[in-house]
């Protein structure tokens, strides 16, 4: 019995060595992303890095729907299954001020980060608190939303000619929000199975706050201000309150069911000649092109979020930074794996594969701004975007968001007014609770 | 009393023969599953317990800070919160009554001689052998304005089940009572036939209609079991969240355990949410407590 129990341990034993000295022999890091096509790109950059240095890149995913339960879980146990992570912007303050995210202020100073990746990468991918000089990521993937449209519709004679019937001008991609709303009404045919526009209306996240401030920014409002916090008089001024009735106004024109649509659905009404316009964000544009996955690949063009009524143009910035984790056993190994990441050679051929670089070199470059039908749109979006609340507390703020705008989008609850009102007062509530305003 | 609960071991089993005694064979079966609920049930609950007077929060490093009854004050006076659990209240009712209803239907049919009986029950069942995220997967495609098979067949046209705010809570609870009522049938199948058929045929005897015979001799007899039935529905459908989760979004549909996961695993507030579980599982307690009151005055009758 204990010569058996003794050979048992031994055996353990051995795989245990054998485990740890492979494991040893072969450097690798583990980067954990959402799943989603950049993360294959990624997949494709960490080989070449693999031929180059020998340490193995393994890009783990997760879908976008558990992927902050999923990091955040990881990080509160003090986890070192992933030695980085390309977090959500709105991660930053949680990521730094928990702790989770080692502080990469003096790689950025070293390399210059501030004026080698485009100004709102920086301010909202990298730095917190906002203005502080405090970096916890290196820009990775830019993004913004943008909108893709149906060019065969729009460039029929046919239809042409019943726009400017109708609207008394031409039909052509949208100059602003009003002839958005035009042309959506203009090719909502329900009979046809034809719908005007696709929107984000899901309220499970953050894909109503990202589609809501589309037009918030657009029509010169504000979320509130980022160094006071104050809210009241910004989200719910007057601009913000005809912001929101103009995206409410949009949701008339959408395909039927459209009351939880985020990427993957406005992709689809793209794809299944649903509708005529669609948002999304520009990392998801790469499969609009391909023949593979949009039979209507030849016939979709790309716009930018057009401006308010006052020439005010933004967009919601989506995107995220790569930081690395702090409960990490190879930090060294990783900040490597950074510093040849930012060169811009790897920059190049990080676009190259179909990752949105924030290197501003590579973005001003022609040669990336021919490249595919939505470059360009993307080059001017970046440099015109602004972002969702960054504090820790970014997931309550959200989830007020969403009970308040949602019922009275979908639900036609109340007026544009009331809701605003009431979300500031949510806001004002939970920016006290945290201490940020008296 | 408690002493003749327990069997003396057999001096010639094997177990005697190895030297294990009565007591160290209890033990050896009762210690694991002691240590099992300490460890992942008794243990969890209490600290729990402590984390809900606090403002802890999972996310960050700072330490938990204690606020009394805050998280509790806080809550009870969150009209969401109040909207939540009115919204499950409703989607108990619809779902636990629906599927008693249907399952005490299904269970009257096939509570006679007919053929292909057991595979008929059998394929019966099936539906609630799924996961529930499957069946919530499925029924979403099922309820597709677009493509969905239900509108097709029913000629509905573009009806929106799960995207209009007033459809979405009952979409859901057909989708419940369709993968639950076989375990209410399944239930009120057993308690059919164990009622006594000399009862009936008594009853046909004395020249009772069927609707007498139905109250006065059926549904008394079944009553019980029926009642557990009701029980594990309603506890059950109190914390349903995945197949809620999946089919819709409308806040018109979400339900309290819904709120809760957001709270706990969005928003990252620990110490609020523990609150929050706290105050449903006293309400699933308190509910329970007074049907088991209920089931147990019928079952002296």
């Amino acid at each position: 019995m204990r010569k058996l129990v003794t050979s048992m341990l031994a055996g353990i034993g051995l795989t245990l060595a054998c485990g740890t000295s492979v494991y040893a022999q072969e450097k690798s890091l583990t980067i954990f992303w959402a799943e989603w096509d950049p993360a294959n790109y990624l997949q494709e950059l960490g080989n070449e890095y693999e031929k180059e240095t020998g340490v193995k890149i393994n890009v783990e995913t997760t879908p976008w729907a558990d992927f902050q339960t999923k990091t955040f879980t990881e990080f509160n146990a003090h986890g070192d299954a992933y030695d980085l992570v390309v977090g959500d912007s709105q991660w930053l303050g949680a990521g730094s001020t928990g702790g989770h995210y080692v502080d990469l202020t003096d790689f950025f100073k070293k390399h210059d980060l501030g004026n080698v990746m485009a100004p709102a990468t920086v301010k909202y991918y990298a730095e917190y608190p906002g203005n502080s000089g405090k970096y916890w990521a290196i820009p990775l993937e830019g993004d913004a939303v943008g909108w893709s449209y149906r060019k065969d519709w729009f460039e029929d004679p046919k239809e042409k000619e019943a726009f400017k019937a109708k609207y008394g001008y031409d039909l052509d991609v949208p100059k602003d929000f009003k002839a958005l709303r035009d042309i959506a009404e203009f090719f909502h045919r329900p009979d046809q199975k034809r719908y005007g526009i696709a929107i984000y209306t899901d309220n499970s996240y953050d894909a109503m706050a990202m589609g809501f401030e589309n037009a918030l920014f657009s029509y010169g409002g504000e979320l509130g201000d980022y160094a006071t916090y104050k809210v009241d008089g910004h989200i719910n001024s007057d601009k913000a309150v005809a912001a929101l009735d103009a995206y409410k106004e949009l949701y008339k024109f959408t395909p039927p069911g459209w009351a939880k649509s985020f990427f993957v659905e406005d992709n689809q009404a793209i794809t299944e000649n649903l509708a005529a316009m669609s948002m999304n964000f520009f990392a998801f544009f790469p499969s609009l092109i391909n023949e593979a996955s949009n039979p209507n690949a030849k016939n979709t063009g790309f716009f930018a979020n057009p401006p308010g009524p006052n020439g005010d143009q933004f967009a919601a910035l989506g995107g995220q930074g790569i930081s690395v984790i702090s409960y990490s056993k190879k930090q060294d190994e990783a900040m490597k794996f950074l510093e040849w990441f930012i060169k811009d050679s790897t920059q190049k051929r990080w676009a190259e594969l179909g990752g949105y670089t924030c290197s501003q070199a590579v973005l001003k470059s022609p040669e990336f701004q021919n490249a595919t039908p939505y470059n360009k749109a993307f080059y001017e979006t970046m440099f015109k975007v602004k972002d969702f609340w960054a504090v820790p507390e970014y997931a309550e703020l959200l989830q007020q968001l969403n009970q308040r705008i949602y019922p009275y989008m979908i639900g036609g609850e109340g007026t544009a007014k009331e809701t605003l009102d009431a979300l500031a007062a949510d806001w004002n509530t939970t920016f006290k609770k945290y201490g940020r305003v008296q | 009393m408690a002493t003749t609960m327990i069997t003396t071991l057999d001096r010639s089993s094997r177990a005697a023969a190895r030297g294990l005694s009565d007591i160290s064979i209890r033990n050896l079966f009762i210690i694991p599953t002691v240590l099992f609920l300490i460890v992942f049930n008794i243990f969890p609950l209490i600290y729990s317990l402590g984390y809900s007077f606090t403002d802890f929060r999972a996310s960050t490093n700072a330490p938990a800070n204690f606020v009394g009854l805050q998280n509790y004050r806080d809550l009870l006076n969150d009209p969401f919160v109040w909207n939540n659990f009115a919204i499950t209240a409703k989607y108990v009712i619809i779902s636990v009554a629906g599927q008693l209803f249907v399952g005490f239907g299904v269970a009257m049919l096939l509570n006679r001689d007919i053929p292909l009986k057991g595979l008929l029950t059998t394929l019966l069942l099936l539906p609630m052998m799924l996961s529930m995220a499957v069946v919530g997967l499925f029924w979403k495609l099922l309820y597709d304005p677009s493509w969905g098979v239900i509108n097709y067949f029913l000629g509905l046209g573009n009806f929106e089940w799960l995207a209009d705010p007033k459809m979405a809570l009952y979409a859901v609870a057909l989708t419940d009572i369709w993968m639950w009522s076989p375990f209410v049938m399944l239930l009120s199948l057993a308690g059919l036939s164990a009622v006594p058929k000399h009862l009936y045929e008594a009853a046909a005897i004395d020249r009772a209609g069927p609707f007498y015979t139905f109250f006065r001799i059926t549904l008394p007899l079944v009553a019980p079991i029926l009642m557990i039935a009701v029980i594990f529905r309603t506890m059950e459908a109190f914390k349903t969240f995945d197949l809620a989760y999946i089919l819709t979004s409308q806040p018109t549909a979400e339900l309290i355990s819904i709120r809760l996961y957001k709270m706990a695993f969005q928003e990252w507030q620990t110490g609020r949410s523990c609150a929050l579980a706290y105050i449903v599982l006293i309400m699933v307690l308190a509910i329970t407590n007074i049907y088991v009151k209920y089931l147990n005055k019928v079952k002296e009758r």
